[in-house]
């Protein structure tokens, strides 16, 4: 089956996010009563997998081998569609 | 003693790479003949035929995912077992700013555990400053025992430019920072014009590494990365007036160091 899977990857919690700093700062400035922003990076992918507990493992698979640094990130994986179906 | 004219360097290139013709200009000015391979044309066991492996910068990939990561798990999928005996057997590797990322980022450095780390140990991330630092830096030699220091000692202070947006060097922990430390692992610190380390102030140190980290190597000392781009500070006419215009740049001694122990095996 095919599943639609989203990967979310962001800093660790208490890692400096230069990126997130700016854009605070830029909605400040822009009159938003605004706190920390913190940057994340999500990404969809489509995936084939026997049902949704192996979609996500592999997500998580692919988290851990590629798309984040264990050193600064972390992950968060979500099943979004089962074969065109919402999960 | 090996005959220098026997010996040979490859420089990997792939899409987005780039100064690996410098990197060529600078080690064959010392006499060492280089080969700008495009990774895809290394075949099975041809890596044998070089002493000296060089990741030079750029932005392979387009940087996407995170800098140096897709060449760095593309190295691990296409030459892992090739690259394994190359430094096993002491042979040279050395990541230039980018190629320092994918180094990191294939788990050859800070090269704990053998050749390659299952996970990434250590990252570069983005500069404190958030902004792209493209500007001379001044470095401070601490002492390494690898051979890319060999003409770039204790206390030694070299002019060499930096560009990148993510060279903040980060080891997953405190510890693992002072292991590299007591292990004479930091091979350059980013440091003030008077040579004292920067202790993090910026401008001195650009990106905000922990200890003002610009280089390290593994273990063995044949595997370093720095993100500062010593082949832009090769020649004195690269050096804009802070070297002598008509000699030589400071970015000379690191690769002096290569030739020097390259000669001596």
């Amino acid at each position: 089956m095919r599943f639609l899977v989203k990967a979310e990857v962001s800093l660790k919690r208490g890692h400096f996010d230069p990126e997130g700093d700016v854009a605070s700062k830029s909605l400040r400035d822009l009159g938003f009563s605004v706190g920390t922003v913190r940057v994340s990076k999500a990404y969809t992918i489509e995936v084939d997998a026997r049902d949704p507990t192996e979609a996500k493992a592999l997500a998580e698979e692919m988290c851990r081998k590629l798309l984040a640094n264990p050193t600064k990130d972390d992950f968060m994986v979500e099943v979004l569609v089962i074969e065109g179906r919402t999960a | 003693m090996m005959d220098l004219r026997k010996a040979k360097a490859c420089i990997l290139r792939v899409g987005g790479t780039n100064c690996d013709a410098e990197v060529k200009a600078a080690l064959e000015d010392l006499g060492l003949r280089s080969d700008i391979l495009h990774m895809d044309w290394l075949e099975k066991g041809k890596l044998s035929e070089y002493q000296l492996l060089v990741f030079p910068g750029g932005f392979s990939y387009g940087d996407y995912v995170r800098a140096g990561a897709v060449w760095g798990k593309k190295v691990l999928t296409k030459m892992r077992r090739d690259l394994e005996r190359f430094v096993e057997e002491g042979r040279l590797v050395m990541g230039i700013c980018n190629g320092f990322q994918v180094l990191v980022e294939a788990g050859m450095l800070p090269g704990d555990e053998g050749a390659f780390s299952p996970t990434p140990k250590a990252v570069l991330a983005n500069n404190s400053s958030a902004r792209y630092e493209c500007r001379w830096v001044f470095l401070r030699g601490e002492g390494s025992h690898t051979p890319f220091a060999r003409r770039a000692g204790k206390g030694e202070i070299l002019r060499v430019p930096i560009g990148h947006g993510e060279g903040r060097f980060l080891a997953e922990s405190d510890k693992a920072v002072q292991d590299l430390i007591r292990s004479n692992r930091v091979v350059f610190r980013y440091a003030k014009p008077s040579g004292e380390p920067a202790e993090g102030t910026y401008p001195f140190n650009p990106n905000g590494s922990v200890y003002d980290i610009a280089a390290i190597c593994n273990r063995a000392g044949n595997v370093m990365g720095m993100m500062p781009h010593p082949e832009r500070a090769f020649f004195g006419w690269q050096t804009i007036g802070y070297g002598n215009s008509q000699g030589y740049g400071d970015g000379r001694k690191i690769f002096e160091g290569i030739v020097d122990h390259i000669r001596s095996l």
